[in-house]
């Protein structure tokens, strides 16, 4: 199809739009906001089959999302920062309930003090919560992503509840040329929606949320542990499969120029993105280097990225958030991937861009050449004034 | 309009809430709510709160409940009832869902009164259509007879001990059933299990509101309040003969007594003391001592100004 410009939270509503899931529950927030109003445009000129309910809370907003998702009704929302937060209770309610709600997560610093621009601390509160996370890095991926995460979440294998997280301001309010897909496609991508139980069947009337003792509560958890298990497949055939109706090839872990490289930087996000342009500026000076960008948090993909990182003589990981007294979140994980690797790469963390910060250009190639030359500490914070 | 139900036909309906649940012996919850669920023959759809009610129906792989049931957290079942009912408004719209359901939310006075109120006033607001039961036994008894905003003057809890300086809660409870009738919503009222026939009329209009409806019930607590299990429908009619908890209702903007309330009213019964209620309940042991007889006096006074304002509202 034509390309055409629009903002990365447009992009998401013109997702949902194609999508028409039979309810959205939501509340606005910075970044985020875009979406439900865009969204509130169509459900006003009658576009949508969607209940559209502009909640009192974000907590609000995820426990109807329950109540929706258990009765049978593909269910999508959005939030942002605080409101992420705010719905902290009820985000492992709906895993444990098995629910396959979709949530866009326009990722932004959490107060105090309160600001509203980038970074990965909501998300990365919300990591334990048995939520898929995928990270998205530009206006085309927030869209793709956008509808790729029904196909996942609703997976019979899975059930699993799933967030789709695109940079605050940087991709959420920035206008980039991306391309659509005809709406018979996207309809057909995602298909109907299924279910094994619903609330609304009178006929066999089923108990939601029970109360579980010692006796039943640990194989309850251990059921979604197990079904996290199925994400990778899962996640790779849609993007097989997706790739078939657009022509863009995703996958869970992206390396760039990495073949033959000493050195990479892991990012999330937008800053993926970035690293691209600085790694052909160090490859056009010589410099073996690559880059790798993460598409999936939760499940980590430890033995895949251990694959992909080992040999490497250094590798930085870039964190947008951090987990004040230990690391950046991303760090600890990709180091315990790389124990049992057979050639560990040298290891350094830099946190960065909290609260909207901007990455520079030269402050990547300075992490370049940190790896290069071994210099740095263990974990190391990029751009701010000490 | 409804039309009152014999018991004889009450009893043929198919039971909704059915035994094996785990509430103490003597509980109001669970009298009322199987009486409530039996003012509708439609098929209903209910959403719980955490307490009490909640724990004990649903101990997993057991569940006392024959309609379908949801339960998600302690605050949000408002929220979440709003949920399925936007569900339903989809599905049928849709053409997926063909049958006339009504939607019923169960909460404690906690869940109601105190940490569940936003997510109530935000769902009436919007107009969803259900009918909201709090089961007031006014505290937290769930986590062991904590104080709420529902919690009478002068009761203890443990977390407000009748101590040789405090006697108790301080506080009057808050008129959440006035908070909520502020919302002007089609139906709202105040019920008791002692007075079936009434609470099931009430029910009935509930479900047939609508849009939001919301029934306040008194629930005696033999725990919570140190009564015989035996004496709670007895209880829950004194806290009517004494005023603590006239029956009412608000229907599309017109507010009206009705059972005993309404015959104290027209000077058909008597209005007992409410030394009568204090002296029937171990919460408020400690107000017969002459240091704390104040108290008393306080509750009283309160009562009846807050009757006479009733009377006045209903225009008797
Ligand atoms: C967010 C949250 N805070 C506290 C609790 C603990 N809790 C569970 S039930 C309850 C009290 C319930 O009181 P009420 O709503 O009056 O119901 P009752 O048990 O008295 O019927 C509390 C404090 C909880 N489950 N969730
Ligand atoms: S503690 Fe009170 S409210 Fe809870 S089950 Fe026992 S009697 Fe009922
Ligand atoms: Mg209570």
């Amino acid at each position: 199809m034509e390309k055409v410009a629009m903002n990365g939270d447009q992009v998401i509503a013109l997702a949902w739009k194609q999508i028409d899931p039979d309810v959205v529950a939501a509340y606005p927030i910075t970044p985020q906001t875009i979406i439900v109003e865009a969204f509130s445009e169509y459900v006003a000129d009658g576009l949508v089959n969607t209940e559209y309910v502009c909640a009192e809370s974000e907590h609000s907003a995820m426990s109807m999302c329950i109540g929706a998702s258990a009765s049978g009704a593909r269910t999508a929302t959005a939030t942002a920062s605080a409101g992420l937060a705010f719905m902290w209770e009820m985000l492992y309610i709906a895993s444990g309930m098995r629910l396959p709600i979709v949530m866009a997560v326009a990722n932004r610093a959490l107060s105090g003090p309160i600001n509203i621009h980038c970074d990965h601390s909501d998300a990365m509160g919300a990591r334990d919560s048995g939520w898929i996370q995928i990270f998205g890095e530009n206006v085309q991926e927030a869209y793709d992503n956008s509808i790729m995460a029904f196909r996942i979440a609703e997976h019979m294998d899975l059930r699993l509840p799933t967030m789709t997280c695109l940079d605050g301001f940087i991709v959420t309010h920035s206008l980039e040329r991306f391309e659509p897909l005809p709406d018979e496609v996207v309809k057909k991508f995602v298909g109907p929606f299924k279910y094994k139980r619903s609330l609304l069947d009178v006929k066999n009337p089923t108990t939601f949320g029970p109360f579980d003792w010692t006796d039943f509560y640990f194989e309850h958890k251990y059921q979604q542990v197990d079904a996290m298990r199925h994400v990778i497949p899962v996640m790779e055939q849609v993007q097989d499969d997706f790739a078939k109706v657009s022509g863009r090839r995703y996958n869970i872990i992206e390396p760039y120029r990495l073949d033959d490289a000493d050195y990479a930087v892991v990012a999330m996000g937008s800053t993926a993105g970035t690293l691209k342009d600085i790694v052909d500026e160090l490859r056009a000076e010589g410099k073996k280097v690559g880059s790798i960008k993460l598409r999936l948090f939760r499940p980590f993909p430890a033995q895949e990225l251990a694959k992909i990182l080992q040999g490497l003589k250094g590798v930085a990981i870039l964190d947008r958030a951090v987990s004040i007294g230990a690391s950046g979140p991303l760090f600890p994980e990709v180091r315990s991937a790389l124990y049992d690797a057979k050639d560990r790469p040298k290891l350094k963390n830099y946190i960065y861009g909290l609260g909207g910060r901007d990455i520079k250009p030269e402050e990547l190639k300075h992490v370049y050449k940190q790896l290069i030359y071994n210099e740095g500490e263990l974990v190391n914070f990029l751009g701010v004034r000490a | 309009m409804s039309t009152v139900t014999s018991l004889k036909v009450l009893s043929e309906r198919e039971d909704r809430y059915v035994e094996g649940h785990r509430l103490c012996a003597g509980c109001a919850e669970p009298i009322i709510a199987r009486q409530i669920l039996m003012a509708t023959e439609k098929p209903v759809v209910v959403s719980n709160a955490t307490g009490c009610f909640e724990v004990s129906s649903s101990i997993y792989p057991f569940t006392s409940w024959n309609v379908p049931w949801i339960h998600s957290a302690f605050e949000n079942a408002a929220a979440t009832i709003s949920g399925v009912e936007a569900a339903y408004l989809s599905l049928k719209r849709q053409g997926k869902i063909t049958e006339d359901i009504r939607f019923i939310t169960f909460g404690g006075d906690g869940a109601t009164y105190d940490i569940g109120f936003q997510a109530i006033s935000g769902a009436i607001e919007r107009g969803h259509r259900f009918m909201y039961v709090c089961l007031n036994n006014e505290a937290y008894m769930n986590t062991g007879i904590q104080r709420s905003g529902a919690t009478s003057r002068g009761a203890q809890t443990t977390t407000c001990p009748a101590g040789t300086c405090i006697p108790g809660k301080r506080e009057f409870p808050k008129d959440l059933t006035k908070i909520i009738i502020a919302h002007d919503l089609p139906y709202a009222a105040q019920a008791s299990p002692h007075n079936y026939k009434d609470m099931i009329e009430k029910s009935a209009k509930g479900f047939e509101a609508n849009g939001p409806a919301f029934l306040n019930v008194i629930s005696p607590c033999p725990r919570g309040w140190r009564h015989d299990s035996a004496k709670t429908i007895e209880i829950a009619k004194l806290a009517v003969e004494t005023c603590v908890w006239p029956l009412y209702e608000f229907e599309r903007g017109e507010w009206r007594l009705t059972g005993e309330s309404l015959r104290i009213a027209e000077g058909s019964r008597q209005k007992l003391p409410v030394s009568d209620w204090l002296k029937s309940q171990g919460r408020f042991g400690h107000l017969t001592k002459e240091k704390w007889k104040f108290v008393a006096d306080e509750i009283q006074a309160n009562v009846d100004s807050k009757w006479q304002e009733l009377l006045r509202l209903c225009k008797h």
